[in-house]
């Protein structure tokens, strides 16, 4: 599904290379995570897939099944399947949570050539996906993650998430500033939408999510490179050792 | 002082005297009225439009922005308008003539018209000083307007709308409106037209007797080629409650002006203004305020997008009297520039004279927020429509504190025909 080739990529404002040749693959079905210290390059990856043109590709290609994404907008890649749930999801004053979700699933309708959806249809929708992640429908009404916790903005991620199924799910973070209640919320929800069809990307610093969200394989970035891969055990032996010895073994 | 060569008059300038000389015989008015008429005319001809030079006109340099006049005669009949809210009462004015009047329980409306002839109390036509040029050009060639008198105590819950609609030529309003003790009304004024190029001034007085309570809401969208300049002149007593909301949505030229004085304690202003500024527009609010009793509190808060080659101006002057102690005035203009050719100057002025007050002022001006745009693309939203929910965030924060249901869903259908065309 996804298939990373040599990637390269520098911010595009002071030419700082952060992405160094990394090859990565990700079958549909598979749950990928990528782990790694702070600095190798992982909110940068996931920035780079969802589009964000801070940062230039000089080098490399990603494919997404089978076909290079980097021409492509942040919205069209979304609307062609990828999703990014943010470390840091933006809060944004005077846009109602309810009225972006609305435009955002219509926006995808529209793109694959579907009808809208009518309000009771979409309000119905809502319910269902907010109620498993203990997401109340006061809490829609107010300005997109203003003055959400940290736990409700990573919540509402997952919401959207669910909402809009994407294909490429890449999580980047997402156990950051969670407590073990919402962090079962929050697994769950991913869980949830595991599926043969769907590939799960998630980025994380520390094993303990991987307990909830089990990955099919794990791969440890350095310096912009995937250094290793291996399968789960891989990244209890980086709980257990720490970065330092895969990465030098790597060097 | 410094002493000016003056300006050999431009082409605006001369065809203003020479259209008074052929119009004036036809215009309302006592002899009183045509003395005024005469006084405006004059100062006109011996001072031709502010220019720059004129503190208050030195970023709308009236002169060159108004530099040829329509014709007198309006090019046909001004198209209807529908109501803004199904509820309104219409009090429609057609190229500068009443056409009609809806009744209103407890509210009186007469024609200035018929008050220029006679000798009606309330209504006066004093201008602000040889730079006037609103006010002047306005006592020189009004033809008619509303004189509205909401009667002490009523409590109207239905709105009225007024209507100035126009088609080219020139338009000169003016309208009187007074709230009596202890009552309330809300107010629509719209001024809307075709794209022929027109030139409206407008003027309207309005007091809030003590206690008085009004929501009035200015909303522009004259065509593409007008010319709009207006004034409003308002008085508040004791305790009386104004909140005066201001929409741009259109026009080529648009100078409002704003002169409120607070006499009475207890009286409180609430000023918002939303201006949508496209293509080669220009758009000026000047407001210029006057705590001059103790007790006293205003907010202004104005919200500007600004795109294409389009010039926004924002002067907000706040005057705090000797003896206006505990006045408290907080003022602020933000901006959102949509292109690199758009422009806005905001000129906050503060002059405080009582020393026991709480005055701020802020501006902003900005670009949209990257991190905002990115993220609602990352959920598939195009960038065209990102932007538009972004833009009509900005705006609709503001529009929102209206808190009347109706009048929010036609502002903000209004704001979303914009931004298709804008943003």
């Amino acid at each position: 599904m996804l298939e990373i080739k040599n990637l390269h990529a520098r911010i595009a404002e002071d030419g700082t290379e952060i992405i160094r040749g990394l090859n990565l693959s990700v079958k549909a079905g598979e749950v990928a995570a990528i782990m790694g210290p702070n600095g190798s390059g992982k909110s940068t990856l996931s920035y780079i897939l969802a589009g964000r043109d801070d940062y230039e590709v000089t080098e490399g290609d990603i494919l997404y099944n089978g076909e290079s994404i980097l021409d492509m907008d942040p919205a069209e890649r979304a609307a062609a399947g990828i999703f990014l749930a943010f470390q840091y999801p933006m809060e944004i004053p005077g846009v109602a949570t309810m009225q972006f979700l609305k435009v955002a699933m219509n926006e995808q309708r529209k793109a694959h050539g579907q009808d809208e959806l009518t309000t009771p249809d979409f309000i119905r929708l809502v319910k269902e996906a907010a109620g498993s992640l203990d997401i109340s429908m006061e809490m829609l009404k107010r300005p997109l993650n203003v003055g959400f916790s940290g736990g409700e903005k990573k919540r509402a991620e997952i919401l959207q998430m669910k909402l809009l199924e994407p294909k490429l799910c890449v999580l980047d973070e997402t156990d950051s500033g969670l407590d073990i209640d919402a962090l079962k919320i929050v697994s769950d929800g991913v869980n949830s939408l595991r599926s043969p069809d769907r590939a799960t990307i998630v980025i994380t610093h520390y094993q303990r999510l991987l307990d909830y969200i089990v990955p099919d394989t794990v791969h440890v970035l350095s310096k912009g490179r995937i250094v290793k891969t291996g399968d789960k055990s891989l990244a209890h032996e980086l709980e257990a050792n720490g970065y330092a010895d895969i990465i030098n073994e790597a060097a | 002082m410094t002493v000016q060569s003056k300006l050999p008059l431009t082409a605006a300038e001369t065809a203003l005297v020479d259209q008074f000389g052929a119009q004036f015989g036809s215009l309302p008015g006592n002899a009183e009225v045509v003395k005024l008429r005469d006084r405006a005319i004059q100062a006109i001809k011996e001072n031709g439009l502010p220019t720059r030079r004129v503190e208050a006109w030195h970023y709308t340099d009236l002169r060159r922005l108004l530099a040829t006049l329509p014709g007198y005669v309006p090019s046909g009949e001004a198209q209807d308008l529908e109501r803004i809210v199904d509820a309104a009462a219409r009090l429609v004015l057609r190229n500068g003539k009443v056409s009609a009047t809806e009744s209103v329980e407890q509210l009186t409306v007469n024609s200035m018209s018929d008050a220029l002839r006679a000798d009606v109390s309330g209504v006066s036509m004093n201008d602000h000083g040889i730079h006037d040029a609103t006010g002047l050009i306005n006592s020189a060639f009004v033809t008619d307007g509303f004189v509205i008198n909401v009667e002490s105590g009523a409590k109207i819950a239905k709105p009225v709308e007024m209507q100035s609609l126009h088609d080219g030529g020139q338009v000169h309003v003016r309208n009187s409106v007074t709230i009596g003790e202890g009552a309330s009304v809300t107010v629509f004024d719209r001024h809307a037209g075709s794209d022929t190029e027109v030139l409206e001034t407008a003027v309207t007085e309005l007091k809030l007797r003590k206690g008085a309570e009004a929501l009035w809401v200015t909303i522009q969208e004259t065509g593409d080629a007008a010319t709009h300049l207006s004034q409003m002149n308002v008085t508040l007593e004791e305790d009386a409650k104004l909140t005066l909301f201001i929409v741009n949505l259109s026009g080529k030229v648009i100078r409002q002006e704003i002169n409120g004085d607070v006499v009475g304690e207890g009286a409180d202003l609430t000023f918002r203004a939303v201006n949508l500024i496209g293509d080669d527009a220009h758009c000026d609010i000047t407001l210029s305020l006057g705590h001059l009793v103790p007790n006293t509190t205003s907010t202004e808060t104005v919200r500007n997008v600004v795109t294409g080659k389009a010039q926004g101006v924002f002067q907000g002057q706040i005057r705090v009297g000797r003896i206006a102690q505990k006045t408290d005035a907080q003022m602020a203009c933000n901006t959102l520039l949509l292109s690199d050719d758009a422009g806005f100057s905001t000129k906050p002025e503060l002059e405080i004279f009582a020393d026991d007050v709480v005055c701020a002022h802020g501006a902003t001006v900005a670009e949209i927020d990257e991190d905002h745009l990115f993220y609602l693309m990352a959920r598939g939203i195009s960038e065209k429509t990102a932007r538009g929910l972004l833009i009509k965030a900005f705006v609709t924060e503001i529009v929102e504190e209206l808190e009347n249901e109706p009048l929010i869903e036609a502002l903000e259908a209004r704001i979303d025909r914009w931004l298709e065309v804008h943003a």
